[in-house]
């Protein structure tokens, strides 16, 4: 399968609905075109299958090299392994379903929709880069869209937001930015991922580059201290905007985490181990904590994002191949988990216009499918089998375990602890916002979701079961690609 | 005879355009429309003819030399006076002496061309104040504003001194080594102090041109006071022929001092990025903020000139390419509104794109590409500039030049921000813009874009080397 398809669908749906004329032709030419996109990325799923049934056993599959900037050996080189053909799925799932929860944008209709294009086009790109330098460039190219549709868009202290979020983001480019430079004269001036994981590269040059690649990918996917972007981003952004900010730009960065800084520096790697499993086992016990004392619908999701992306973190930091399995399993959960979260809390705040827990109650009886799309997100979120969140996390936790000493074990057991929490915040949310009596009379009045409302939660659900019923699949994907980086790290 | 015209031929073009505009004038002379859209044409020609003939060669005993690259290097300068005619028409049609302008901004350029193609002291030293004093003569043009008089004479002092510091610097070197050719300088160079106190005089003649830190405080004025054509050569043009012609000095004469001044670089690049950046950060006046920013952007320039070798080079060229269309389609926005409403401030744009969504992409995208983000040419330009500087392996001027790209990052989304977020009960109106200058601001907005994604670009001023 041509790689390109998955760059050209979303360009040329953004360049037509750039020359569209009207907000009808807006939104269906991007319902069509992001259709295409999770048909290819079906298709991406089906084709990367079937070569490896057929035992291709390539690390990458469908390489295509073009040359770039010849003289400075920048090629647009891409290909998929397992990891990135299940966050293309992800990605194609969110973008789909984050044009269908905007379909009543009345403002400059034309242009959030451009950007939202865009923004999706930066993950296709990104995830499929094997060139440091492409790769950076489509990280890159997001931060624009983010800004604008935070800035335009959202809502609250949306200017603060968006700024706050630009800078943040920028900032970790700057070390990211760096850090490639760093590889790229170590290795003889090549931005290849996979020239520069065959080679040799010095253990001080090593632990002098990790840091600013691992903390420079860590601000995009919220790595404690520098996580406090997402409370402001996600809660002002509109709910699209949210959605693609944790459901995707947030992977990019946990992706950057392992296929970058990990799997090219594993020396490095083994160096700062601890002091990442640290980091993320604060993060998930804050988050965790600090999410109990949210009052706001979108800053509980977006603080407890912050918990459930330190999973990802510490299953990286654990260097075990099963740990590294489900950390990736725990991105490609929390990116549909938490894209759904924030899609129904969209779909309660433009009903109620309120995201206030407080000001909620007994929404069950007026909008039941929301309310129970809600229930379905929020199981997931506190880690109920059966649900994709249940699957990571589980994962995760045995990956941890395989390392026997008492450090690794007790982060373990600390970042297990924090479901307890989880379920604490998520029962009382759930339970205040759609249980018991209606606190407010004009509440009795609501619709419930219209069809591109549900469509949109549909999807997102069959995603989350596909994965908690039968995660088979995607460990499929996740684990040969996984072994590959931890025999980089072992040094095989 | 005829190696003397394919090797000055763009010279030779400037000049017989300005005789051309000197017999307009004092014969019968012309409308200013008809005029303007002769000089378009003029200049577009001489644009276009850039590209063909290009040799290397010298003339006039070595005192002249030139290279395809260098013959690059100019037809930058000519696309960039090309878009400035058409960027500022408006106001030029207005001028009350337009054949004057012309003559004194194109020879200007000549003297930048013959700059930029020096091999000998004392030709580069008169080619670069025929380079300076016209200039100084445009920045008084607004003749009945004082601000822009107020600005000349700064420009006229500052040029003068900064002349005189060169001269000395001359001087010193030519004591010391007998001889005001480049290759013959570079021949007797031995580091001794009095080469190292011509050095330094030099070096600081340079920095006042490209207004580098500390000698940078006449910047800002001048550019306020003139009027926007003259504001966006000077921080175009201007910079871009002392930027090539500092290479070319830095790389082939003073070449056995490297080691000195590769430090003396990175201290005035950090130097110039952080005080361009923070003066920026607070600026209101539209014209000042882009002072700054230039001052700035001049920085990263200088991190890509400490690579001393073809990449250094080429990733220079390179960025002042994007950087013609970067900036001049910022200066081109504003110069379209400063002319339509007379408002200068960054709070003036508040909700400007409301009503003038075209205008604001525009600038937007200017922004994006100065401030050097993606799919934008100035991310390209900055990174590879970045590439260079970061060949000898000093990473913590890299991570500081990174740094500057965010606090730069911060002012420009300030603009983004008025434009596009903030409201106003009392935005600009909506202007309809000339189709002259809607097609430059369409070109600059297309290179902006396109430049960096044709990265054969890249590759033709790579092989010119």
């Amino acid at each position: 399968m041509n790689l390109l398809l998955l760059i050209g669908a979303p360009l040329l749906t953004a360049v037509a609905v750039l020359f569209s004329r009207n907000k009808q032709q807006v939104k269906w030419i991007s319902l069509l075109g992001s259709i295409i996109q999770i048909i290819l990325a079906f298709a991406l799923l089906f084709a990367f299958r079937q070569e490896r049934a057929e035992n291709n056993s390539a690390q990458m599959l469908f390489e295509q090299n073009h040359k770039l900037f010849d003289s400075l050996n920048i090629n647009f080189h891409f290909g998929v392994d397992g990891i990135s053909v299940a966050m293309i799925l992800l990605t194609s799932l969110v973008v789909v379903a984050g044009v269908l929860v905007s379909w009543n944008i009345e403002k400059m209709t034309k242009e959030f929709y451009f950007l939202l294009l865009l923004l999706g086009l930066g993950a296709y790109g990104f995830f499929i880069s094997l060139d440091l330098f492409i790769l950076f460039f489509f990280l890159e190219i997001s931060v624009i869209p983010k800004y604008l549709l935070i800035g335009i868009w959202g809502s609250g202290k949306k200017e603060y937001s968006a700024n706050k979020l630009a800078l943040m983001l920028m900032g970790g480019s700057a070390l990211i930015l760096v850090g490639m430079l760093g590889l790229y004269f170590t290795a003889g001036h090549s931005f290849d991922i996979l020239a520069l994981s065959k080679i040799d590269i010095p253990v001080y040059i090593q632990n002098l580059l990790f840091p600013l690649l691992f903390v420079g990918f860590g601000v995009f996917t919220a790595l404690f201290p520098l996580h406090t972007w997402v409370p402001d981003g996600h809660s002002s952004a509109p709910t699209a905007g949210s959605m693609f900010l944790a459901g995707i730009s947030m992977k990019l960065g946990g992706y950057g985490c392992l296929r970058i800084a990990t799997y090219l520096l594993p020396e490095g790697a083994k160096e700062y181990a601890d002091i990442i499993i640290i980091l993320s086992a604060i993060a998930i016990l804050y988050g965790a904590f600090a999410t109990m004392m949210q009052k706001d619908l979108k800053y509980i999701n977006a603080y407890s994002s912050v918990s459930h992306v330190g999973f990802s973190l510490l299953g990286i930091g654990m260097l075990t191949q099963t740990a590294i399995t489900g950390a990736l399993m725990q991105m490609v959960s929390h990116g549909l988990m938490t894209a759904l979260f924030f899609a129904v809390i969209g779909m309660v705040y433009d009903r109620t216009h309120t995201r206030m827990v407080g000001e909620m109650g007994g929404l069950m009886k007026v909008m039941p499918f929301i309310s129970t799309v809600f229930f379905i997100v929020g199981l997931c979120s506190l880690g109920l089998p059966g649900f994709s969140g249940f699957v990571a996390e589980m994962t995760v936790f045995m990956g941890s375990w395989e390392n026997a000493d008492a450090f690794h074990r007790i982060a373990t057991i600390a970042a297990a602890m924090s479901i307890v929490v989880t379920a604490v915040y998520i029962l009382r949310a759930t339970g205040q916002t759609m249980m018991g009596p209606i606190k407010n009379e004009s509440h009795l009045q609501l619709k419930d979701a219209a069809w591109n409302e549900k469509l949109a939660a549909i999807i997102l659900v069959a995603g989350i079961l596909a994965i908690g019923i039968a995660p088979g699949w995607l460990n499929d994907l996740l684990r040969p690609a996984a072994e590959e980086i931890m025999n980089r790290i072992d040094g095989k | 005879m005829n190696e003397f015209f394919t090797l000055m031929k763009s010279e030779l073009v400037v000049t017989a355009i300005i005789f051309l505009l000197l017999f307009i004038k004092i014969g019968k002379g012309m409308k200013n429309e008809s005029l303007l859209s002769l000089v378009q044409v003029l200049l577009l020609l001489n644009f276009i003819a850039g590209f063909f003939f290009n040799k290397t060669g010298n003339l006039f005993g070595d005192m002249f030399y030139t290279t395809p690259l260098i013959a690059f290097q100019k037809n930058i300068l000519s696309l960039a006076v090309y878009l400035i005619s058409l960027l500022c028409s408006d106001w030029l049609k207005k001028t009350g002496h337009l054949p004057e302008f012309f003559m004194l901004m194109l020879s200007a350029l000549l003297g930048m061309f013959l700059m930029i193609s020096s091999s000998n002291l004392l030709i580069f030293y008169l080619s670069l104040e025929l380079a300076t004093i016209p200039v100084a003569a445009m920045a008084n043009f607004d003749l009945e504003k004082k601000r822009s008089s107020e600005g000349a004479m700064k420009m006229i002092l500052s040029s003068a001194f900064s002349s005189g510091i060169l001269l000395f610097g001359i001087s010193l070197l030519y004591g010391a080594t007998g001889t005001i050719s480049f290759p013959e300088i570079t021949a007797q160079l031995d580091g001794s102090s009095v080469q190292i106190l011509a050095f330094i005089f030099i070096v600081t003649a340079f920095a006042f041109k490209l207004s580098i830190v500390p000698f940078h405080l006449w910047t800002a004025d001048v550019y306020e006071g003139s009027p926007m054509a003259v504001t966006s050569f000077l921080s175009v043009v201007s910079k871009g022929s002392v930027a090539f012609i500092f290479i070319t000095v830095l790389y082939k004469m003073f070449q056995p001092m490297q080691d000195m001044w590769y430090t003396l670089l990175v201290i005035l690049a950090i130097a110039t990025m952080v005080t361009g950046n923070l003066f920026a950060l607070r600026q209101q006046n539209i014209k000042r903020f882009l002072a700054f920013s230039s001052i700035a952007q001049v920085g990263f320039i200088l991190v890509g000139i400490s690579s001393n070798d073809y990449m250094g080079i080429t990733a220079v060229v390179y960025f002042v390419l994007i950087y013609v269309f970067s900036n001049l389609a910022a200066f081109g926005v504003a110069t379209v509104i400063a002319e339509r409403t007379g408002k200068e401030n960054i709070d003036d744009y508040k909700g400007l794109y409301k009503t003038n969504p075209f205008l604001s992409w525009i600038l937007a995208l200017a922004l994006f590409s100065l401030a050097g983000v993606p799919p934008t040419a100035g991310f390209f330009g900055k990174l590879f500039l970045l590439t260079a500087g970061g060949a000898k392996a000093a990473y913590w001027f890299i991570l500081v030049a990174a740094l500057n790209m965010i606090i730069s990052l911060y002012y420009y989304l300030r603009v983004v921000r008025a434009m596009f977020m903030d409201k106003n009960d009392n935005p600009v109106e909506p202007i309809k813009v000339s189709p002259v200058v809607k097609l430059a601001l369409i070109i600059c907005g297309a290179g902006i874009i396109m430049i960096g994604l044709l990265s054969w670009i890249f590759e033709y001023i790579k092989t010119l080397h």
